[in-house]
């Protein structure tokens, strides 16, 4: 609290992305937690919340006539402009949000303070939703090949992994213990993902310390133990996720790669994905497109390659789809690894694990997954999503990365997932939320030592109790479809790879398809489902009436409500039927005269009503009971009036564009 | 019959076949009139059945003995036959070629092609301008129907029947015809019911350098005005593009002599810059070698989704200077059968809901392009893997589509129809066993009596059986103004017929087939459900019947 220098400034406007002639009156609060807007209009009075975790940057812009700008950029890709009157409220607001919006300690995070009332025993049921000792059985461990390892009890070997690990039969706590001294941050070759029809393997460490030629006998042998544990097989791939310049220029700082001479039966392999700096930049890039103001289609998907994103999302891929061939069709155990084994050898583990197994495809599987492959083994969130201040050059969007390859292979593959869009949207919007423990700290470790899980709740937990809104109506639970691998084809299909506007821009829902489909799906299916239970319902009334008559008795029933085949209005009416700025940027029409005859008359047509940035997160979070108003668009909504335009809202269009 | 004269090699055999998404299959090829046919003389092999009329362009190599022929289709599909024998190769590369590009319009498929359906609704008389017409007299009395253009005598390019303004006699007509490109005088393409204000086009007025002006024509368009309020006219050209055209003869309305208008300029490409955007489009879209960024630097570069966005922004301002702005507009670029065109059609579709019903929209297609005098016989001679470079041909009627496929993709429960619709049409708009699109204006297929002679595509189309192919399941009507989003991230590349044959469909048809089925078991439900009440209802009162006495 002692941060907050102002804690309400009144008269504030907050301005419309897509037109900034718009903006609305209001009054801006800041709070421990949250910054508010509420907008003076006496009949919505709406409200926007934005959690200081989201804050990725604060801009204070030139000051204007009408104020002081302040531009809050979000992790969560929301984009606020506020214009503040007074220049020392602005100058006190920002003060404020640069200190709130970077917290020095874990308790400062939004998690400790959030109660979401569920009493101890919930909370402590929230936390054992997800157990990874069930999925490693569930693959079919340990067995003959594969043991449970206690070698990293209390975190003596690697600090940065769990403690419970799975290892080849055949590595004995020497082979681990002489393999992890030769392993960069002693991230020794562990399993991550095990394929029980095929006894294949995906395993995942950090780079050797081999440098230009030093050698370990027990991480060769550590190797030659996977080989081992998959008897179908003669050899291991061995895959190094970094460009291969990168790599030979860790072997000058002792690092380096696999030598295929010194390990026997190894296919040593490079799949250039760049890293977290370059990954950034790019984001960064993307990032600026999205932000550009009526931008022409040129700009826009020139700007959008000059980015890189698309790229680096496909070379991603491309690796997941690398070791998930080799897994199914050569049926070849593999070693993946990056430098550190944090960062792209958990995006490349998790893409090849949900490839491979249907399991991961659903939701509970996909909460396992992240659990497993992002979680447990070590990877840094609060550095990447910088929770608490640190090294900016730490900060990296790694499992946004993994998220969006999810999302492109959800276009793909429209039946194979259970779960749907809006699912992996609200993950990453509580990966930088710090709303609940799952993703505080960097390790296992640290985590324990925080006591998170006695602190704070999972939000795995929330998302499963709301996971009707989360659902792919189009999910096929049939064998044929979601059983086994997700084939891609091998050419190298480069327009498979699109622009996620749902997840960039979703705060601008005007640029969203205006109906959703699957909020139709979902509805439907609900009435069916109700469909179901009256069909069975009448039919046993029907039953004990022909019975009853038999007996001439009479029986009272109600009769019930006729129900309508209603409408099932997805579209966001207000949206839907308000026009955008289509005269882009012309210049003003002049006001007419004769003389002016052959002058260019251009118009500007202002009626982009298009409702501001209504983020659906954060707008209609309650945040006294925590729970969260998650669902955006209710599929229930009301039927179509044909009362598009409001009076109101024609007025004010016909002003502007008058006075235009 | 000249086509034996055509068909040097009627057959070979031990052709192979090589085409997107299946194995190479071997048969013997035949050549027709109008076919191209491989059949492998196994019952269950698909066969090749390709009218000459879709061949695009082909290219011819010789390894030995073995010749090979690439064949590129009007829908952009790429074929190729191995063809054992030199002889027979360069024979049939030749029939091919002379078959593909005849020059007798008489000569096309159409007119030999009989039916093996049952017509139910002959589709050239589904939608006659007359009943088009009383859907708009019921609420307004302020046009009517004109027979000035009976003979194709004042507009060339125009129906027989247009509506005009009451007010504005036919002899007056035929003194703005004069004053407009290509006699293309102002009429009515849209009448608003909510506000009673309309969309009319026309071609270009012919201003010349020295100002001319025509009293009648100002006179036509005022009277599409209420009193104190204003009109806009969107020219589809940028404002030194009209005023060129000056010089030719051409030129825009003078704000002197219209002061109840204000006038728009936009710029919305014509003739070959669209079809070398189409070129490049599917020349990018073939290339599977290049890299990512490669990949959008190329779809940037085709600027085809920059036409879309034009397009599409033109038309959402027509549609709100008439829906908000509550003022009637006349559009036009030069001659009026293209880019105005595009723009009348897709306001209504933003406009109108009807025009998102199939009926209604193919009662658009119907009005604002085939009767309109959209030139379909030159734009969609050659498609785009044509090297022709002929000025006429332009693919004006595929940028409608995609645009419409834009707006479906952006709500997707507001339209009856489907993406198959659009690829369908546009398909017969390029080669076609039936007569619709042949010809370039009502004159022509007057001539060519087509309605005698060929079958009209919508016979075939308003079938149940062709019509539930093309029906969207997820269709609500919806009442209201349907507004796009034009902003570059909303727009998005057509699959559907720009990848339609360089990425498998599978799992995409698989979750439309999922889609149907959730819906359609929905139904059936709600029909069991109800019969249920209904007998429990029956059963109830007949209870209560025999209870009461």
């Amino acid at each position: 609290m002692e941060h907050i220098r102002t804690p309400k400034v009144e008269n504030v406007r907050l301005v419309d992305r897509i037109s900034s002639k718009k903006a609305a009156l209001g009054t801006l609060y800041l709070t421990a937690t949250h910054v508010i807007f509420v907008e003076n209009a006496p009949d919505t009075r709406k409200e926007t919340w934005i959690l200081h975790s989201q804050i990725s940057t604060i801009e204070k812009q030139a000051t204007t006539a009408t104020g002081c700008p302040l531009l809050i950029r979000c992790k969560n890709f929301q984009l606020l402009q506020l214009i503040i009157p007074q220049e020392r409220d602005c100058h006190d607001v920002y003060i404020s949000l640069i200190r709130l919006a970077r917290p020095v300690k874990y308790e400062e995070l939004y998690c400790f303070s959030f109660n979401p009332k569920l009493d101890r025993e919930e909370r402590e049921q929230g936390w054992m939703l997800i157990d990874l000792s069930e999925e490693y059985k569930r693959m079919g461990l340990p067995n003959n090949y594969w043991q449970l390892s206690d070698v990293n009890r209390d975190y003596r070997v690697c600090d940065s992994y769990p403690t419970e690990l799975y290892v080849p039969r055949t590595a004995t706590a020497h082979i681990i213990v002489g393999s992890s001294k030769f392993r960069s941050r002693r991230r020794f070759p562990v399993l991550s993902y095990y394929r029980k029809d095929n006894h294949v393997s995906i395993c995942r460490s950090s780079q050797p310390l081999s440098g230009f030629s030093a050698r370990c006998l027990e991480d060769e042998q550590m190797l030659q133990a996977i080989r081992k544990a998959s008897p179908g097989s003669d050899f291991i791939y061995v895959v190094d996720t970094r460009p291969k310049l990168n790599a030979m220029a860790n072997r000058a700082a002792g690092k380096g790669y696999e030598n295929e001479d010194n390990y026997s039966n190894i296919k040593f392999q490079f799949i250039g994905i760049e890293n977290i700096h370059v990954m950034r930049n790019s984001l960064q890039k993307m990032l600026e497109v999205c932000e550009l103001k009526s931008p022409s289609m040129s700009d826009f998907l020139s700007g959008l390659e000059n980015s890189g994103w698309l790229r680096h999302i496909k070379a991603i891929m491309d690796a997941g789809i690398f070791i998930a061939k080799a897994v199914s069709e050569e049926g070849a155990s593999v070693l993946v690894h990056c430098s550190d084994g944090w960062d792209r050898t958990a995006q490349v583990c998790s893409v090849a694990s949900l490839l491979l197994d249907p399991h991961y495809r659903t939701l509970k599987g996909f909460m396992v997954l992240i659990e497993k492959d992002w979680i447990s083994f070590g990877h840094k969130f609060n550095h990447r999503y910088g929770n608490l201040d640190g090294d900016p050059k730490e900060i990296s969007p790694v499992i946004d990365q993994f998220i969006e390859c999810v999302w492109q292979l959800m276009e793909q593959f429209p039946c194979a997932f259970e779960f749907n869009e809006r699912f992996l949207i609200h993950i990453q919007h509580h990966i930088y939320s710090c709303q609940f423990g799952n993703f505080l700290c960097n390790s296992q470790k640290e985590r324990q030592e925080l006591k998170i899980q006695e602190r704070t709740y999972s939000l795995w937990a929330h998302l499963w109790k709301n996971r009707g809104d989360y659902l792919n109506p189009l999910f096929r639970d049939d064998p044929s479809q979601t059983q086994g691998t997700l084939h891609l084809p091998t050419t190298p299909c480069n327009f498979r790879y699109k622009f996620w506007s749902g997840m960039y821009n979703r705060f601008e829902k005007g640029l969203q398809p205006r109906q959703s489909v699957t909020d139709y799906l979902m509805a439907v299916k609900e009435e069916t489902q109700q469909l179901e239970e009256e069909l069975e319902a009448l039919e046993e009334r029907l039953e004990k009436i022909q019975k009853v008559q038999l007996n001439r008795t009479q029986v009272k029933s109600k009769q019930s409500e006729p129900s309508r085949h209603s409408g099932f209005s997805t579209s966001d009416n207000s949206t839907a039927n308000t026009p955008q700025d289509y005269s882009g940027n012309m210049k003003s029409f002049p006001s007419r005269s004769p003389s002016q005859g052959d002058e260019d008359s251009a118009l500007i047509l202002t009626q982009d009503n298009l409702k501001s940035s209504d983020p659906d997160l954060s707008a209609n979070s309650d945040q006294e009971s925590g729970v969260e108003d998650l669902s955006c668009r209710s599929p229930s909504g009301g039927e179509c009036v044909p009362s598009e335009d409001s009076g109101k809202d024609r007025d004010s269009d016909e002003a502007v564009f008058l006075t235009a | 019959m000249e086509f034996a004269e055509l068909i040097k090699t009627p057959r070979v055999d031990n052709v192979v076949l090589h085409r997107p998404f299946y194995p190479a299959v071997e048969g013997t090829l035949c050549l027709t009139g109008h076919h191209l046919i491989l059949s492998s003389r196994q019952d269950n092999t698909e066969e090749l059945w390709l009218l000459h009329s879709n061949i695009d362009a082909i290219d011819k190599r010789f390894v030995g003995p073995l010749g090979t022929i690439i064949i590129k289709c009007k829908d952009f599909r790429i074929i190729q036959l191995d063809i054992p024998g030199m002889e027979e190769c360069l024979n049939i590369a030749s029939s091919i070629e002379a078959l593909s590009t005849l020059d007798s319009i008489t000569l096309m498929y159409p007119f030999f092609y009989r039916p093996m359906f049952e017509v139910i609704e002959d589709g050239w008389h589904s939608f006659l301008p007359e009943q088009e017409f009383e859907l708009y007299s019921s609420a307004t009395s302020e046009w009517r129907l004109s027979y000035v253009n009976k003979e194709f005598a004042v507009c060339p390019s125009y129906p027989p029947i247009v509506i005009v303004p009451k007010a504005i006699d036919d002899e007056a007509l035929r003194k703005v015809a004069t004053f407009r490109h290509g006699g293309r005088f102002p009429v009515l393409s849209y009448y608003h019911k909510k506000n009673g204000m309309v969309i009319m086009r026309s071609g270009q007025p012919l201003t010349g350098t020295n100002g001319r002006r025509c009293k009648e024509d100002e006179k036509l368009i005022n009277a599409t005005l209420r009193a104190g309020k204003r009109g806009y006219i969107i020219d589809t050209r940028p404002l030194n593009v009209a005023q060129q055209a000056r010089a030719k003869g051409g030129g825009f309305e003078q704000e002197a002599h219209y002061p109840q208008w204000r006038r728009i300029h936009k710029s919305i490409e014509r003739y070959h810059i669209l079809q070398e955007s189409l070129i490049k489009l599917v020349e990018a879209c073939n290339d599977q070698t290049h890299n990512m960024d490669r990949w959008l630097s190329r779809l940037e570069a085709s600027n085809w989704l920059t036409h879309i966005k034009e397009i599409l922004t033109t038309a959402c301002l027509a549609a709100q200077c008439l829906d908000r702005e509550g003022a009637s507009i006349l559009i036009h670029g030069t001659e009026g059968t293209d880019s105005t065109l595009q723009v009348t059609s897709l306001a209504q579709i933003i406009l109108e809901p009807r025009s998102r019903t199939i009926r209604g929209f193919e009662a658009l297609i119907e009005r604002e392009w085939l009767q309109a005098g959209h030139p379909f016989q030159q734009r969609c001679a050659q498609s785009a893997y044509c090297n022709s470079k002929q000025k006429w041909e332009s693919p004006v009627f595929l940028l409608f589509l995609d645009s419409v496929w834009q707006i479906l993709h952006q709500f997707p429960c507001s339209f009856e129809f489907n993406e198959n619709l659009l690829i369908m049409l546009f398909e017969h708009a390029y080669a076609s066993q039936f007569g619709t699109f042949l010809g370039n204006n009502e004159s022509e297929r007057c001539k060519l009596k087509l309605q005698q002679k060929t079958m009209s595509l919508w016979s075939w189309v308003n079938r149940p059986s062709e019509l539930s192919k093309f029906t969207n399941p997820l269709f609500e009507a919806n009442n209201l103004v349907i507004w796009p989003s034009v902003a570059p991230q909303s727009l998005q590349l057509w699959e559907g017929i720009f990848l339609r044959w360089n990425r498998s469909s599978k799992y995409l048809d698989e979750a439309y087939e999922e889609m149907v089925n959730i819906i359609e078991y929905n139904k059936e439900l709600q029909a069991k459900v109800n019969i249920l009440r209904r007998q429990l209802a029956e059963l109830e009162t007949e209870d209560g019947m025999q209870e009461s006495p």
